[in-house]
């Protein structure tokens, strides 16, 4: 019965066992890749460069909630185990702080300044940060100015997704389309069991990777596993957005009582721009240099909460925090769609769990959404 | 590969104090393969680099004929343009650009043009005049409304009694402060719309200036019967990257440095004069 299932056709995953996993990260620094994964780091779940796979967490899970995240050790010996922690694939791809350019004034001239990349392979990716990853793609790249350090950086990786086999209480993926099992924009996708992992590849770069695994083949137990995980997990989020095209009300609710009320909780202090893996805004400043011969242009992230992203000269086109609020919901769930043919939002609920207020988006939508309280 | 974020140097060729804070800066760029492909619309801007200082987002305010240089008409309102200012023949600026959507010129070929501008807000609209000025035969009868805030600051005086003088184009002039030698109108620009025998399905209109005075505008060309397709604007907003990826310059779900700055009315009407956005 399994085998006839649409997910299953199209993965036709191999088994791993859980020890063998090593020789899966042999193989990858065998064909030149540096390998990142999640550590434990700070308290919270981050990626970060790992040479042995005995690196993984074991049985780390989370708790998050509005304003909450919490690493929980449980005794099982599951490496994937957690949801997600504050950042996806985003600062792989656009860079939080960079150099753009360098220029001197004697003789004039401006440098680009390329990045440093290498190939490296990122494992442990979840459906939400893929899809916010595709957003992304067609933000830095689609157009007629593709952005050359963004491509270059993008082209090193190589993605190694996994499905969720449980959601976070702030996921909403189910809701957005976007997840909690893999759906595209992967090279090779996992799906975690007890006893090890299901594994497959999906695009020919990943091919070249499972080639040199002996999988065994899949149980059709593990493959009803990897099936109802997803479906669990999907079954068990607790929050969701309308529909898109409720969604483009919003811009017909921007003299609502409620932005007020958001704005009494909101600190503006742009921690829901800073882990949403969309959030594409930065800010691009000259740093001179103490000779005064050199500067750099230096790019980096900016948020829409911030007192300067709106300012002209000495006027702020958004002095508020209502207006600031304003600006990023109705962008991320409305503008959005006219521009890139869908929602801003992936459904990951990053910035729920790290506002340090938990104020809620799904719940803030709703209430926007009301009709009958417009503030006239 | 092409990197948009990495200016090009260009010479500057010749400045002209316009007013006592208002200069004009004719660029060329030094790499002449950079100058010979550069093309432009009037209503398009450059990003224009002070070395060691930074960059802003200026409109572009020659005719796109000049195939040669480009021109600049800056006025100093900060630290960048401040050290504008002091540029010399013969220094250097890094250029990228051009950006953004110009006004639509073709579009409008054969129709009557009222141009209306407030403030400072001059400068995009200067192109147009020019380029109207060169293709007189290809547009109908032309109106320009220029408003200042005090007599002092009308800039171009000269140009404006030359066009004036031209077929079927009619100057009107108007200061919030005038002086005695003031020869326009005393009040805001917009109270000139009333006094224009305008042939309002003729009748394209191009803003720029202080979003007020546009809103202002807007209002009384609607009343005289304008269409809301025929009212076009130039916007401004903080522009960093100029390519529609910083995100600074949203107007809902408009970028002004690309899907502008010259906008449609229809095309912003729910969010022009909307505050916060």
């Amino acid at each position: 019965m399994n085998s006839q299932d649409p997910q299953v056709v199209s993965r036709r995953p191999g088994f791993l066992t859980r020890d063998a996993l090593q020789k899966f990260f042999i193989v990858l620094s065998q064909l030149g890749y540096q390998i990142l994964g999640p550590v434990v780091r700070d308290g919270a779940i981050q990626f970060d460069t790992l040479s042995t796979a005995d690196q993984l967490p074991r049985g780390v899970s989370n708790d998050q909630q509005p304003g909450h995240y919490r690493l929980e050790q449980g005794d099982n010996q599951r490496q994937f185990d957690w949801n997600h922690g504050p950042q996806g694939l985003k600062p792989l791809c656009f860079s939080p702080r960079e150099v753009l350019w360098t220029e001197q004034s004697k003789p004039p001239a401006f440098n680009p300044v390329p990045p440093s990349i290498e190939p490296t392979a990122v494992i442990g990716v979840r459906a939400c940060d893929l899809a916010a990853l595709a957003i992304q793609d067609r933000h830095f790249l689609s157009g007629s100015d593709p952005d050359p350090h963004y491509r270059q950086r993008r082209e090193s990786l190589l993605l190694i997704g996994v499905d969720c086999a449980r959601s976070a209480a702030t996921c909403f993926c189910a809701s957005t389309g976007d997840g909690p099992a893999l759906d595209g924009g992967y090279d090779i996708g996992m799906a975690e069991l007890d006893e090890g992992f299901l594994i497959w590849r999906e695009s020919d770069k990943g091919r070249t990777v499972i080639d040199q695994l002996d999988l065994l083949p899949a149980s059709d137990a593990q493959l009803e596993t990897m099936l109802q995980s997803t479906t669990q997990a999907s079954l068990a989020q607790q929050r969701s957005l309308p529909d898109s095209d409720e969604l483009l009300l919003l811009y017909k609710r921007l003299e609502h009582v409620h932005w007020d009320n958001v704005a009494e909780r909101c600190l503006s202090c742009g921690n829901c721009t800073a882990v949403c893996p969309t959030c594409f805004c930065y800010e691009a400043s000259h740093e001179m240099s103490l000779d005064g011969e050199t500067a750099q242009m230096i790019r980096q992230w900016d948020s829409c909460f911030s007192s300067t992203h709106s300012s002209m000269g000495q006027f702020q086109v958004r002095s508020t925090i209502k207006q600031r609020y304003r600006q990023w919901l109705t962008h991320k769930l409305a503008g959005w769609q006219s521009q890139q043919g869908r929602i801003g939002c992936i459904g990951c609920g990053r910035c729920i769990t790290w506002c340090p207020v938990g104020i809620d988006l799904t719940a803030e939508t709703v209430a926007v959404l009301e009709e009958g309280s417009l503030d006239v | 590969m092409f990197d948009p974020h990495v200016p090009h140097v260009a010479v500057i060729d010749q400045r002209v104090q316009e007013s006592p804070t208002i200069f004009t800066l004719r660029l060329q760029y030094e790499d002449t393969r950079v100058q010979d492909a550069f093309e432009f619309d009037p209503g398009q801007f450059n990003m224009v680099t002070l070395f060691g200082i930074g960059e802003i987002a200026i409109s572009i305010v020659n005719d796109p004929l000049d195939s040669h240089f480009f021109d600049h008409t800056i006025r100093v309102v900060g630290r960048v343009s401040e050290g504008m200012s002091k540029l010399q023949p013969g220094d250097h600026v890094g250029i990228r650009g051009p950006f953004g959507r110009g006004w639509p010129m073709e579009q409008i070929k054969g129709r009557d043009v009222l141009l209306i501008t407030g403030g400072l807000g001059c400068a995009p609209l200067v192109s147009v005049i020019r380029y109207l000025m060169r293709r007189r035969d290809d547009y109908g009868r032309i109106s320009i409304l220029q408003g200042v805030k005090h007599a002092d600051d009308l800039i171009w005086k000269e140009q404006y009694s030359v066009w004036s003088a031209e077929r079927d184009v009619r100057v009107l002039l108007a200061a919030d402060v005038a002086t005695q030698s003031w020869q326009g109108q005393q009040g805001m620009v917009t109270e000139l719309i009333a006094q224009l025998p305008l042939r309002p399905q003729r009748t394209v209109a191009l803003l720029c200036g202080p979003e007020l005075m546009m809103l202002a505008a807007v209002a009384n060309l609607r009343e005289k019967g304008v269409q809301d397709g025929d009212i076009w604007f130039s916007m401004e907003r903080n522009m960093q990257c100029g390519i529609g990826q910083c995100g600074h310059c949203q107007i809902g779900p408009k970028t002004v440095c690309q899907d502008g700055p010259v906008f449609c009315y229809d095309e912003l009407a729910d969010f022009f004069g909307a505050k916060g956005f």
